[in-house]
């Protein structure tokens, strides 16, 4: 059974491998694609059913025992989420084809897409699974990299903007993190997670301080953790809807679970930076969420919510009881699920509207019902309306901190708060603008082509109007770059593709799930917790001890 | 272990000439900041493991033997670099076809929408 570790980051990449070479079909590339990560979902649902009932699996890579070995490990926590990120990137895919096939670019931009997709799902697993700091950094420059591919894809000059501050930050982050390597080896001789758990004791407070600093540090850029979280809302609007869409579910997960490894196995039972972490959380909630508000753009606001609530994840981290770290992997998951639909959704508003500034949309609830409902429910759940999932977690999160006490809990709890209901009226907001009050250029519009009597026009013959009306404003400010093709094919899109539909009905629908199957998910969540609060557990899984 | 002073001061020196280079707003800087960073790290790394003579089996001893994982490391962070220089190189050729400019790109006035409370 332990076989199976090693094959779920082996087989997206070779997935990916097989994609490049069939580039030249796509109806072959999109097969390999989907059948690949199908095959890692079924390996990972039995690796999950396994650890579960059985403890952590642990695989010396070559037969090179630990820590001189390369080791990969998996305890409930990292399969979890390995799932998780399956579930998403494979129901992603399906959205992407889906809109592939509907309007199909003749630029060949889709045949990186579906390799460096698998790529870095192979990176991403990679990430949850590795046993050593080193393999953590390859992993982390897997993604990096096919997300470098990803982010600017078609290499238009809005894209390629938008990537250069997500290259250049990544790269300082991976510097940080190498440097961060050095330090460490030179400091211990190893790199082993679970024997430095052992070693780093025997260090002076200060140079494990040190050490510990600059890992929180590379994590935090990459988990987009105040003040290092400009990068995110600057690149991630402008690329692709699918793109954005696995990139905000996933990516900044990765740097958190790395920021779990560190404050539970790297901490040596210290309290050393909770305070740090605590400021940082809150400070990530606040301003977050308050350009969130301020944005006016569904895609950049989503983008901003993201940031804001990676505070609460932090929060949970910083905490550190059993009771806080389920919950902060309870938080996880649900935002994982409930950020990918809400990306999703706002890329159907684009595909249906063309644009996603508030200030241009209106009227989409009679437009697409289908739709609205398909924003709401995760934007509630966001918001953390009860009974959703939302309001569990952030239960869950309040009651480790009030049962904590002290200073920095409570105002991180009263913060926590505030972000919450910030988020309501920033989600509030958007579905007032977008999808309850009419189209902001209905009159005017009818008015120009009826010639002033508009009482004999039938809503869905005024929807029409207006959106060739908008795309006549688009085409003379449009960056030449884009081509023409794409702004026709969201003039009149007759209505959704199914395969875009049912792939977001798929994502809010688990993120349902996660309301009303709570119990059995928060009990496998709380033993996972168990097995990271307690080192012990998986140091002793790694270095064969029984 | 004995750490050389020169090796020190050489990492330390290409450290602030890389980070320096970052800090500019020219890509070809910022790509040659990253490069020189990047040898000051596998610096660091191999600063961070023993010297000695070739860990060959059946040749000298362990204690007189380099550590060879630091070296490792460093061969793949090589290999990381190479690769996304190359993809940054291409990046920012693409960039320079749209904008005849090597310099970061500021987001024009159009594209930052600060909400100004709609239409109504």
């Amino acid at each position: 059974m332990n076989a199976l570790l090693p094959l779920v980051v082996i087989t997206p990449l070779a997935g990916a491998a097989l994609a490049l070479a069939m580039r030249g079909s796509s109806r072959a590339t999109r097969l390999i694609a989907v059948t690949t990560l199908a095959v890692q979902l079924a390996i990972e649902v039995a690796m999950l059913a396994r650890i579960d009932s059985g403890g952590v699996m642990v695989v010396h890579l070559g037969g090179h025992q630990a820590p001189l070995g390369i080791t990969l490990v998996a305890d409930r926590f990292a399969s979890v989420l390995q799932l998780i990120s399956t579930v998403v990137t494979l129901a992603v895919l399906i959205y992407a084809i889906a809109q592939q096939r509907r309007d199909a670019r003749p630029d060949g931009s889709s045949a990186a897409f579906y390799p460096a997709m698998l790529v870095m799902s192979a990176g991403v697993t990679d990430a949850f699974v590795a046993g050593d700091l080193f393999n953590l950094f390859v992993s982390f420059e897997i993604l990096l990299t096919a997300s470098y591919v990803l982010l600017t894809l078609g290499g238009t000059a809005e894209r390629i903007r938008a990537g250069t501050p997500y290259l250049v930050v990544s790269l300082l982050s991976s510097v940080l993190f190498l440097a961060g390597i050095a330090l460490v080896y030179a400091a211990t001789g190893t790199v082993n997670l679970a024997d430095l758990a052992e070693k780093i004791g025997d260090l002076s407070p200060g140079t494990a301080g040190l050490l510990q600093a600059l890992l929180l540090v590379a994590f935090g850029i990459k988990a987009a953790v105040w003040p290092m979280s400009a990068w995110l809302p600057e690149s991630y609007p402008s690329a692709p809807a699918p793109v954005t869409a696995v990139f905000a579910g996933l990516l900044t997960k990765v740097g958190i679970y790395a920021i779990v490894r560190v404050q539970t196995l790297l901490a040596g039972g210290h309290e050393r930076f909770t305070v740090v972490l605590m400021a940082a959380a809150l400070a990530t909630m606040l301003v977050g969420i308050l350009g969130a508000i301020a944005d006016g753009d569904i895609k950049r606001m989503l983008s901003f919510t993201l940031v804001s609530h990676i505070g609460y994840m932090l929060f949970g981290v910083a905490l550190g009881s059993q009771v806080a770290l389920a919950a902060t992997a309870f938080y996880i998951v649900h935002h994982i699920l409930v950020q990918t639909a809400l990306f999703l959704a706002a890329g159907l508003i684009e595909y249906l509207r063309g644009t996603t500034k508030l200030a241009q949309l209106g009227g989409l609830a009679r437009a697409a019902p289908l739709l609205a409902v398909l924003f709401f429910v995760p934007a509630m759940n966001l918001a953390g309306v009860p009974p959703l999932s939302g309001f569990l977690g952030k239960v869950g999160l309040f009651e480790a901190g009030l049962s904590q006490g002290g200073t920095w809990p409570v105002m991180l709890v009263v913060g926590g708060a505030v972000t919450s209901l910030l988020t309501l009226y920033a989600i509030v907001r958007v579905w007032g603008r977008a999808f309850w009050r009419p189209t902001p250029l209905t009159g005017t519009a009818i008015a120009a082509a009826r010639g002033g009597d508009d009482s004999a026009v039938s809503p869905m013959q005024a929807e029409r109007v207006v959106v060739l009306d908008a795309a006549d404003h688009v085409l003379p400010g449009a960056p030449t770059v884009q081509p023409p093709s794409r702004i026709r094919a969201h003039v009149l899109p007759a209505k959704l593709p199914r395969g875009m539909l049912a792939a977001t009905v798929a994502i809010v629908l688990a993120g349902v799930m996660l309301t009303v199957a709570g119990g059995p998910i928060y009990g496998l969540l709380d033993r996972a917790a168990g097995d990271i609060a307690n080192p012990d557990v998986y140091v002793s899984a790694v270095l064969g001890r029984p | 272990m004995t750490v050389d002073l020169s090796l020190a001061v050489a990492i330390g020196v290409l450290f602030s000439i890389g980070v320096y280079l970052m800090l500019s707003r020219n890509m070809i800087r910022i790509l040659l900041g990253y490069l020189v960073v990047g040898h000051g790290t596998n610096l660091l790394l191999l600063e961070a493991g023993a010297w000695g003579q070739a860990p060959i089996l059946g040749e000298g001893s362990p204690s007189t033997w380099a550590d060879p994982l630091p070296q490792a490391f460093v061969l793949t962070s090589i290999v990381i670099t190479l690769a996304v220089a190359a993809f940054m190189l291409a990046m920012v050729y693409r960039g320079f076809l749209h904008t005849r400019d090597a310099d970061v790109a500021e987001a024009s006035a159009d594209e930052v929408h600060i909400d100004d409370g709609g239409e109504e």
